[in-house]
């Protein structure tokens, strides 16, 4: 089951008639099973990209499929499941919650036998038995996002869709929620937007960064950050007793590296490189037996780099700056 | 028809809510009521033409009170999306509220059975044009609501949303009016899209196939415009 393909996005494209597409092209898989973290800064097309996949906006080109119903010409299909939290959670302020996800259980046809059983579930998941009879306008913004949640998953969908579910909550708030997407991450898939990067890495199985419209990565977090493809960085810390020998020279000559620079650490005695490798390879060995045959050299340190997540994502939707800076405020709402 | 129910019912419920419901609806008892007893008190006279002869005027400025939050504020609150992304067609949604709002109406026209019962208490009431009368301004009111409707789903401002259903309600109503004025080959087509003509043919307690056939269409047109505006987000 874990191959089956529950959202397939094909050279989506969407031109909200600006001559700039808001979406350029984009196409990636996500299986069953999978939560996908959706990254880009404000304005890279996360928002419009989702509204696409919940049928509320039609692409301009390309097309997309949830569990295999085309969003656009087989909506009401893939709308079934999918649960959808928009940016901003819109909710009926004058309706008290329990009458609310009644409502939503009277859309989504949940049958009035498992109803009440289904809803306890749900009420409990995202932590709201005591809220039920408050007004939705009355409630914090942290219990809005869960009213939005609840309805959400009430029906048990397949694919839930969440665009930014934890801004705007509590690190206590954010880590329950987390938790409720881990656990329905299980069984179903998940996609959902944020810009809180360390949430990717402790919620997500794997992340898309798109920027500008355009994809610029999809790989899991470990993939992103380095951990197993691309080139490998070790920070190499010498003691220099003397200089007689010049340990960058050293560090060059080893087997698979492929750069080296002195990273200052404002030391007299001690010396800090970032050494470079040819993917898959470790130079640490070797770095190591070379540094230790020099009299006058002390290896301290030898440890590789991870990139942080943080990083990759500056480093891959920065190039595009100068564009998306222009709307950094970009108002996502509705039409 | 599930989730047609389920949007009226949401949506006639959501009037008792708000203020703007209680409001209207006390002004309109309080104006209409106070019309029909003068007639009753000074003039000595127990009918139901006063009442009659002013209800179309009355319901074109007051349904668009009634209305103008429908479809505008969902947009303004971002609750369309939601809505519309869950598994429900626009023109459920369209039908839903529309429904509800013909429900809130039949409420007022309801409460205003007083009139005629105290006018039957007094003196004869003519029953055949009052159940007639009665049949006609539902038809009227609901037309009025359907416009309302439609209006709602062309912005995110309520007022501006009211405005546009009262400006087509005046046209409508006033067209008829002014038909003695108009040249007289366009006399008998200001009479026939006037709502306010066509209620009058009903409240003589004839109630015309046409007549009938015109507000539904009237009713189904704004629908359909309604339903198209909101659908028109998957083609821009
Ligand atoms: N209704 C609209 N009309 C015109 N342009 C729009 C509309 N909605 C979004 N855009 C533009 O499309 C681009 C992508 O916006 P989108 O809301 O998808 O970004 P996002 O990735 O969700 O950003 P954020 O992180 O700020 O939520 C932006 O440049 C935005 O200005
Ligand atoms: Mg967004």
């Amino acid at each position: 089951m874990t191959d089956n393909v529950m959202i397939r996005v094909e050279h989506l494209l969407k031109d909200y008639g600006t001559g700039r597409p808001a979406v350029n092209d984009i196409s990636f898989d996500v299986r069953a099973g999978e939560v996908l973290g959706f990254l880009g800064p404000n304005g890279a097309g996360k928002t419009t990209t989702m509204k696409i996949l919940t049928s509320f906006l039609a692409p301009t080109a390309g097309r997309a499929e949830v569990a295999g119903y085309d969003v656009y010409s087989q909506s009401l299909e893939a709308r079934r499941r999918i649960g959808y939290l928009p940016e901003d959670t819109p909710l009926y302020h004058d309706m008290t919650v329990l009458e609310y996800l009644h409502f939503v259980a009277d859309v989504r046809g949940l049958p009035k036998s498992s109803r009440n059983a289904r809803m306890k579930r749900v009420v409990e998941q995202v932590g709201i038995p005591d809220r039920l009879g408050m007004l939705i306008g009355e409630l914090s913004k942290g219990y809005r996002q869960r009213v939005g949640l609840a309805q959400a998953i009430l029906h048990e969908p397949e694919v839930l869709i969440l665009d930014e579910p934890t801004s705007g909550l509590d690190p206590n708030q954010i880590a329950e929620i987390r938790q409720v997407i881990k656990e329905i991450g299980r069984e179903k898939t998940v996609i959902f937007s944020t810009h809180i990067l360390g949430e990717v890495q402790a919620t997500c199985s794997r992340v898309i960064i798109i920027s500008d419209g355009k994809l610029v990565a999809d790989g899991t977090p470990d993939e992103l950050t380095g951990r197993k493809t691309g080139t490998n960085t070790v920070l190499v810390e010498v003691a220099v007793a003397s200089n007689k020998h010049d340990p960058l020279e050293l560090i060059r000559r080893v087997d698979g590296v492929l750069a080296a620079e002195l990273v200052p650490v404002g030391s007299a005695t001690a010396r800090m490189y970032r050494v470079t490798a040819e993917g898959g390879q470790d130079p640490r060995g070797d770095i190591a037996r070379v540094i230790a045959t020099v009299d006058g050299l002390d290896l301290l340190q030898l440890t590789p780099e991870r990139a942080s997540l943080e990083a990759v994502f500056r480093r891959l939707t920065t190039t595009s700056t100068a564009s998306s800076d222009q709307a950094p405020l970009a108002a996502a709402g509705g039409m | 028809m599930q989730n047609v129910m389920a949007i009226c019912k949401r949506e006639f419920s959501s009037y008792f809510n708000s203020p703007i419901a209680y409001l209207v609806v006390t002004v309109y008892l309080v104006l209409s009521g106070a019309l029909f007893f003068s007639t009753l008190f000074i003039e000595g006279q127990a009918d139901m033409r006063q009442f009659f002869g002013l209800a179309p005027l009355l319901f074109f400025i007051i349904t668009p009170f009634l209305t103008m939050r429908l479809l505008a504020e969902e947009r303004a609150q971002g609750t369309l999306e939601l809505l519309l992304t869950m598994p429900i067609t626009d023109w459920e949604v369209v039908l839903g509220k529309f429904l509800a709002s013909v429900g809130l109406v039949s409420v007022l026209l309801f409460l205003t059975l007083a009139f005629p019962i105290s006018v039957a208490e007094i003196g004869p009431l003519d029953k055949g044009a009052t159940v007639a009368a009665y049949i006609g301004m539902l038809l009227m009111c609901a037309t009025y609501a359907a416009i309302g409707l439609m209006s709602s789903s062309f912005t995110k401002n309520q007022i501006v949303a009211a405005l546009i259903a009262l400006f087509i309600g005046f046209g409508l109503f006033i067209i008829g009016q002014m038909v003695q004025l108009m040249p007289s080959w366009l006399a008998p087509f200001c009479n026939a899209i006037s709502i306010h003509t066509r209620f009058q043919n009903i409240a003589r307690g004839v109630i015309d196939t046409r007549d009938v056939v015109y507000y539904l269409s009237m009713i189904f047109g704004c629908l359909l415009v309604a339903q198209t505006t909101l659908e028109s987000r998957r083609w821009r």
